[in-house]
């Protein structure tokens, strides 16, 4: 079990505080569309926290506002005791589509990172290393098309990870994959995240995953995005999807879901 | 990092990239035979044209024949015993077969039945004497066109390749550079001749300057929208991932437009092949161009043959060794996409 004391990694806790973001109206840029409204969240260092809830929820606007790809109509965002103002590479994102770039081998996606920041010199043992982490030393040099989905979100993951990032942020990473490729990438995720301590918030669509991978569970509304609930995880690790607790808390959260789903109509 | 960690075994969920059957292939006799056989044919019907002609225009295309004769007999037998070539001989013999077939066709209907005017249509033996009689001045020529296409193609792309990265990545150049771009550009370079000739220093000068033109368009409006249609979620993982600009234009805008500029590049290199010859016909004095209506203007067709001849060698083999350096460059698409 791994708790923010097995991990010391001060300064990486996230904490989100009073955040709005509207978008002008795709008919009407005057008008002002709100996609989140003050969203309060913290999630402690080596944590991992997952969010669910409909579509239209705001998760994955969260997620980029997190990232610093957008930024916030008003509230603050903070890592540690550092203020988010833009995109770098604390933050990671891994998306739904893998998004690795088609032109860079396996190997050059992984130390894409390295490059950008001008490390590669010093960190190339690195590359090797998270190539070996995630199984895919054979495939250094194979091109991303020539990768199944997992596979390719495998290497996304590693990407990500080789800049040892405070938080990474995964937005539906498994939600492209079958249903066994995607129970083994759970195991997967949650063995990096471990090994890591590196603090995770995790978009997904599928509670089970949600109740089986996460220290907490956020659970948000639509129109607009708000946090309803959140709901702490104290399962033992490693979890069985099919215990007794599991399934009671899987029914507790549908529960909770049809209702706000009912109540905000 | 922590070795304790489990590693997954690759195999888990590895499939094989691909798996090539390797078929023992067997070059069906007929394709083996159907060269020699048809090449033979082709000796025997030029000897029996020829001994109406003059053999000084007949002898070089008796020992081209017999020099292909035997290039289909050595690729038959190599064939049998080095395996990489037979796929490719089997692919193939089939069509030099047949422009073999074409050329005795065409010389039974030109110097054997005299179907078509003279001197317009030119038997394929008095083709290859042109050439060979004349061989000096079609050199020079090709060697001057192989320069203006070369340097007005890459003064072209270069200039084409930074335009269209800058207009394709900044929105101010954007603003000021598309229109221009756009009212400027569909004009056919050819038709700023009578502009190039009046304002540059020498014909060569604006023959370079003509085809840079003809390149510059295509290349720099594919480069545009290769540049400014890149997917954004691949610059958003690079920022995530601690790109700066320099990392967003170079390494990701840039490789993700790379089959865009491609397509632009042999767009262009059609245009400037195009802008090559009439450039040639109206202004310079030398080059393939201007050899074909110089040999026109003393009715010597076969000499205008010869210089198309060499013209298709030469265009063909600049193509093919663009298609190469995009097979190279554009590697990861390989498999992705048909080509």
């Amino acid at each position: 079990m791994v708790t923010s004391s097995s991990h010391p990694n001060e300064g990486s806790a996230l904490r989100i505080h009073q955040v709005s973001k509207d978008f002008p109206a795709s008919d009407n840029p005057e008008r002002r569309v709100p996609a989140l409204d003050t969203v309060d969240l913290s999630v402690g260092a080596s944590e991992l926290v997952s969010i669910v809830g409909p579509s239209g929820c705001g998760k994955s606007t969260l997620l980029r506002l997190i990232a610093g790809l957008d930024t916030v109509s008003s509230g603050e965002l903070w890592v540690g005791s550092e203020p988010i103002t833009g995109p770098n590479a604390q933050r990671g994102l891994v998306f739904q589509d893998p998004n690795l770039f088609p032109w860079l081998t396996v190997k050059g996606n992984i130390q894409a990172g390295l490059v950008a920041r001008g490390l590669l010199g010093e960190k190339r043992h690195e590359v090797d290393e998270f190539l070996k982490l995630v199984g895919l030393q054979d495939f250094a040099n194979s091109y991303p098309h020539h990768l199944s989905g997992g596979m390719a979100q495998r290497v996304a993951l590693a990407r990500a990870l080789i800049n040892h990032p405070k938080v990474l942020l995964l937005d539906e990473p498994l939600g492209a994959l079958d249903a066994f490729t995607r129970m083994r990438m759970q195991d997967e995720v949650l063995r990096l995240w471990q090994a890591r301590g590196t603090t995770m918030l995790l978009v997904t669509h599928d509670i089970d995953e949600a109740i089986y991978m996460s220290d907490s569970i956020v659970i948000m509304t639509p129109h607009p995005g708000r946090i309803e609930r959140t709901i702490r995880v104290d399962l033992e690790r490693p979890r069985q999807r099919n215990s007794q607790e599991f399934l009671q808390l899987r029914g507790e959260i549908l529960e909770l879901l049809h209702f706000a789903g009912r109540a905000v109509h | 990092m922590n070795s304790a960690i489990p590693e997954i075994s690759p195999a888990i969920d590895a499939r094989p990239v691909k798996a090539k059957a390797r078929v023992a292939l067997q070059v069906p006799i007929y394709k083996l035979a159907a060269g020699p056989f048809f090449s033979g044919i082709a000796i025997a019907v030029h000897m029996a044209i020829a001994k109406k002609q003059p053999p000084f225009e007949t002898m070089a295309y008796t020992w081209f024949l017999g020099i292909v004769l035997g290039l289909f007999l050595l690729g038959a037998l190599l064939q049998a015993f080095v395996k990489p070539m037979r796929r490719w001989w089997a692919h193939i013999a089939p069509l030099l077969t047949a422009a073999v077939l074409l050329l005795t066709i065409w010389e039974i209907i030109t110097t054997g039945l005299r179907w078509l005017p003279m001197p317009y249509f030119p038997s394929p033996a008095g083709v290859l004497a042109s050439m060979i009689d004349d061989r000096k001045l079609l050199f020079d020529s090709t060697w001057h066109s192989l320069f203006l296409l070369l340097s007005g193609y890459a003064l072209g792309v270069a200039v084409a390749l930074i335009t269209g990265i800058c207009i394709g990545w900044f929105g101010t150049a954007r603003y000021w550079g598309m229109p221009l771009l756009k009212i400027l550009g569909p004009i056919p370079a050819t038709a700023w001749i009578p502009l190039a000739m009046v304002v540059s220093p020498s014909a060569t000068f604006s023959a370079v300057g003509l085809i840079a033109l003809a390149v510059w368009f295509p290349v720099t409006m594919l480069t545009v929208s290769g540049i400014s249609n890149t997917r954004a979620s691949y610059l958003d993982v690079a920022k995530t991932l601690g790109a700066g600009p320099s990392y967003l234009i170079f390494k990701v805008a840039i490789p993700a437009a790379m089959p865009s500029i491609f397509i632009g590049l042999f767009m262009g290199l059609g245009t400037s092949f195009l802008t090559l010859v009439v450039a040639e016909t109206v202004g310079v004095k030398s080059g393939l161009g201007w050899y074909v209506s110089w040999a026109q203007g003393w009715a010597e067709y076969g000499k205008v043959y010869g210089a198309l001849v060499i013209m298709a060698f030469f265009f063909s083999s600049i193509m093919t060794l663009l298609f190469k350096v995009r097979d190279r460059v554009l590697v990861w698409q390989k498999g992705a996409i048909k080509w």
